[in-house]
């Protein structure tokens, strides 16, 4: 792959990326204040010393920004990987198996996704310990009912075709048929489906931080500096607009990286028939 | 005579996306002129690729997946159609010309009747009222030779056979009293069986109505039985042109010397057929409660090759699936070499697994799109027999050799192989294993007449060479005498003959197979009407 072949859009997406990864990896050590630290007025403009201004307490936004990137980017990253391990393996187990542990697996999904998301989360964290390692947990177990649908459809699109029937009467066993015959050619819409759910992961996370379930404060992440500023909106204080604008860029710049693999993918050499 | 269509050194283009490489133009159809007077039938035949069906297309002033009319003329009585407009185009479809595809059952809406269908594009054209086109559509079903024509457009698409449909697809394209029709292949997915009758049934109707037919294939022998003239194309030239007689009888260019002469190949059948390397004995399977195969015994010696010959639903691919383990019988059992097999896949060990090997009817679908032929034909070298590294590429180079391709194929992927090539690569990747048997499913029908019959020369070759025995599905009788030593003939799941070729193709014969053998079109002009007659005249006789 040459780095000139690379779109715009994916570059765009690229740096925007780097830039929150750089952000989470070194926050300590490039924001200007620390994570918790009162440094100025409540809701100062941007400006001075605080290029974003400050927040509802008088802390400098930029810097709990680059806090916040590491404990939002950190448990979305963490939940989506999870996720798609455990729908994946499940759903592709399930395609290539049939019948009743199929069966099995399937109705147990739709048991799960009968439950609205949101609440099933909120109950259970509510009777869970706060624990940064059980909301990635229940994240990713809750995401991962939308991944095995979704595995399973492309699976078993795959999984009947005759190259796997050969594979199958070479006598090939579960592992090889899921790792070599389908897998790869089921990563085109997983690939996709991968972006939509990191960002989904973020958005989700968000959502639990400002009802007060997600990351507990003071700790910063994105989601719950919306929650602590929310009010400011009220009194034409955009302070909650900044964490807002940083989930839908990393957003938007996670799915044009996603947009340029899956092209990539479907033109690979070899792609099915639209290569 | 005046001319009804006249094409005018028609080219087509369109952009190619070679993987890897720029987009580049390429030409598809390369200034080809014909003519065609009311009521007459034009054959265009050519292999895959040859334009056919994009010159069929382009009498519609149509180019399907981004094809491109660049240059000549299609004057439809006397008025350019590439020239006119969207409206002009609008009134022309499904108006003064017709379409009849090649897959009837993905052509129609399975939403909606068929009678719907059959008088829509009159009705919406405003050329009739829905009660005349209903009776023109009824009309047509009697001519077409459909059950129940007064009811038959009631019915749903899936109510009705493949058949059935097909002429039904027939009777939608003349309801608007059209003046051309285009047919794209309209019998060559149907059983042979089924194909004369539908061919028939168009014959009739074209006659009935006097209108002017495109009749494409890309089987000599069907449209030596349907069209007044044929042209023979290839890479999108026109190779020649001339009355159906003069083609069949007498070609002028080498290319359709070749193609009238495919299916003259007939092997000696060999003379010892006692012994068995595969023995099924009175099998009978099926999913769920009703059985597909019943009661099936049949043998295959060793080194040699037993045709499964029926139509679609006939059982024989079952049959296979039941040999390889995919579906254990209810009842009977399998023997390979003396010993019986179990019935399971599952239960199979990998030595048993390796003695037989399956090669199928889509190459595009038995290999893994992204894996290269190296992987394809090495994976079962490093399964069997542990081959790793440079071994196992010495091996593939050999067994590409073997299949008649280069080295330089090893690292392609399936996509840019050609579709004889596909297949090659398939047989290559059952050799690997090195098999005693090997099961082929029907692997020449999906490919052009001369590929087909390189592949059938191919695995003669391979088996002279490996004393490898096939178990080979086909409905092609002219395969059948091409390779076979015996002959089991299935109907409705049953084995209704079997026996050395010589015996299972000489009279007297039972009511199915002398109903399979009449069907195969000859390379004949006439042998339709032949054909119907004698059946008329037994008809007529009982």
């Amino acid at each position: 792959m040459r780095l000139r072949e690379i779109p715009v859009s994916a570059w765009i997406g690229l740096f925007g990326l780097a830039l929150a990864l750089f952000a989470a990896a070194l926050g300590p050590w490039v924001a200007p204040f620390g994570e918790t630290e009162v440094v100025g007025d409540v809701w100062a403009p941007p400006g001075g010393d605080f290029p974003l201004g400050t927040d509802n307490l008088g802390r400098d936004l930029l810097s709990r920004l680059i806090y916040g990137a590491r404990t939002t980017i950190f448990v979305a990253l963490a939940a989506t990987i999870l996720s798609f391990t455990l729908g994946m393996v499940l759903s592709f187990v399930a395609a290539v198996t049939g019948g009743f542990l199929d069966q099995l697996l399937s109705r147990v999904n739709d048991l799960m996704m009968a439950i609205p998301t949101l609440i099933f989360a909120l109950v259970v964290l509510a009777v869970l310990p706060q624990n940064l390692w059980i909301l990635v947990l229940v994240m990713a177990v809750l995401d991962s009912t939308r991944v095995f649908r979704l595995g399973r459809a492309v699976a078993l699109d795959v999984a009947v075709m005759d190259f796997v029937e050969a594979a199958r009467l070479r006598g090939e066993g579960t592992g090889w048929i899921i790792f070599r015959e389908i897998l790869p050619n089921t990563l085109a819409p997983l690939l996709a489906e991968f972006g939509l759910r990191f960002v989904f992961a973020i958005l989700f996370l968000s959502t639990l931080s400002f009802l007060g379930l997600g990351i507990q404060p003071p700790a910063a992440d994105w989601g719950g500096m919306v929650k602590d500023n929310k009010d400011g909106i009220l009194f034409g204080i955009s302070a909650a607009l900044v964490p807002g604008a940083a989930i839908a860029i990393l957003a938007i710049c996670v799915n044009l990286i996603v947009d340029w693999l899956l092209k990539r993918a479907a033109s690979l050499r070899g792609g099915r028939g639209d290569g | 005579m005046a001319e009804l269509l006249s094409v005018r050194d028609l080219r087509i283009e369109a952009t190619a996306y070679p993987p890897g490489e720029a987009p580049r133009r390429v030409t598809l159809v390369d200034g080809v002129s014909f003519d065609l007077a009311k009521g007459r039938v034009l054959g265009l035949i050519g292999e895959s690729g040859a334009g056919k069906s994009t010159i069929g297309l382009a009498t519609l002033a149509y180019g399907r997946g981004g094809a491109r009319i660049v240059g000549g003329k299609a004057l439809l009585n006397g008025q350019d159609i590439l020239a006119l407009g969207t409206a002009g185009v609008r009134a022309l479809r499904g108006a003064k010309v017709c379409y009849v595809a090649q897959s009837a059952a993905a052509a129609f809406n399975p939403a909606h009747r068929l009678g719907t269908q059959v008088i829509e594009a009159a009705v919406r054209h405003r050329l009739m009222t829905p009660e005349a086109a209903a009776a023109r559509a009824r009309k047509l079903f009697a001519v077409l030779g459909l059950p129940d024509p007064e009811t038959f457009g009631q019915r749903y698409p899936h109510q009705v056979s493949g058949g059935q449909l097909q002429r039904a697809m027939t009777a939608m394209a003349l309801c608007p009293n059209p003046e051309l029709i285009v047919f794209d292949e309209p019998t060559t997915a149907l059983d042979v069986t089924t194909q004369i009758e539908v061919l028939a049934a168009i014959k009739h109707a074209i006659e009935e109505t006097g209108v002017a037919a495109l009749y494409i294939t890309h089987d000599l022998a069907v449209i030596a039985q349907i069209a007044d003239d044929i042209m023979v194309l290839r890479h999108g030239r026109t190779v020649e042109t001339g009355t159906a007689r003069q083609i069949i009888e007498a070609p002028h260019e080498e290319y359709t010397r070749a193609l009238v002469n495919v299916r003259g190949t007939v092997t000696e059948e060999a003379t010892d057929q006692t012994g068995a390397l595969l023995r099924v004995e009175s099998v009978t399977a099926g999913y769920g409660d009703r059985p597909v195969l019943r009661d099936v015994s049949l043998h295959l010696p060793k080194g040699q090759t037993l045709a499964v010959v029926g139509e679609s639903g006939s059982g024989k691919s079952t049959l296979a699936r039941v040999i390889t383990g995919l579906l254990p019988p209810t009842t009977g059992r399998v023997l390979f070499d003396g010993a019986a097999l179990p019935p399971a896949l599952r239960s199979r060990d990998r030595e048993a697994l390796r003695r037989i090997q399956m090669i199928y009817q889509i190459a595009d679908t038995a290999m893994n799109p992204r894996q290269t032929v190296r992987d394809i034909v090495g994976r079962p070298l490093t399964f069997y027999f542990g081959l790793r590294g440079a071994k196992k590429t010495e091996r593939v180079r050999q067994l590409l050799d073997q299949i008649e391709m280069a080295d330089r194929f090893i690292d392609r992927f399936p996509a840019e192989l050609s579709g004889g090539q596909k297949q090659r690569v398939a047989i290559a990747r059952a050799l690997a294993a090195e098999p005693e048997l090997i099961l082929c499913d029907e692997p020449t029908s999906a490919l052009d007449p001369l590929v087909a019959e390189g592949i059938l020369k191919l695995l003669l070759r391979l088996q002279e060479e490996t004393a490898v025995s096939y178990l080979f599905i086909t409905h092609d009788l002219s395969i059948v005498r091409a390779i076979a030593d015996s002959v089991a003939v299935m109907y409705q799941g049953r084995i209704v003959r079997f026996g050395p070729k010589s015996q299972v193709l000489s009279p007297p014969f039972d009511a199915y197979t002398d109903l399979l053998l009449k069907s195969v079109p000859e390379m004949e002009v006439g042998w339709l009407e032949r054909v119907l007659s004698g059946r008329r005249m037994e008809s007529a006789g009982n």
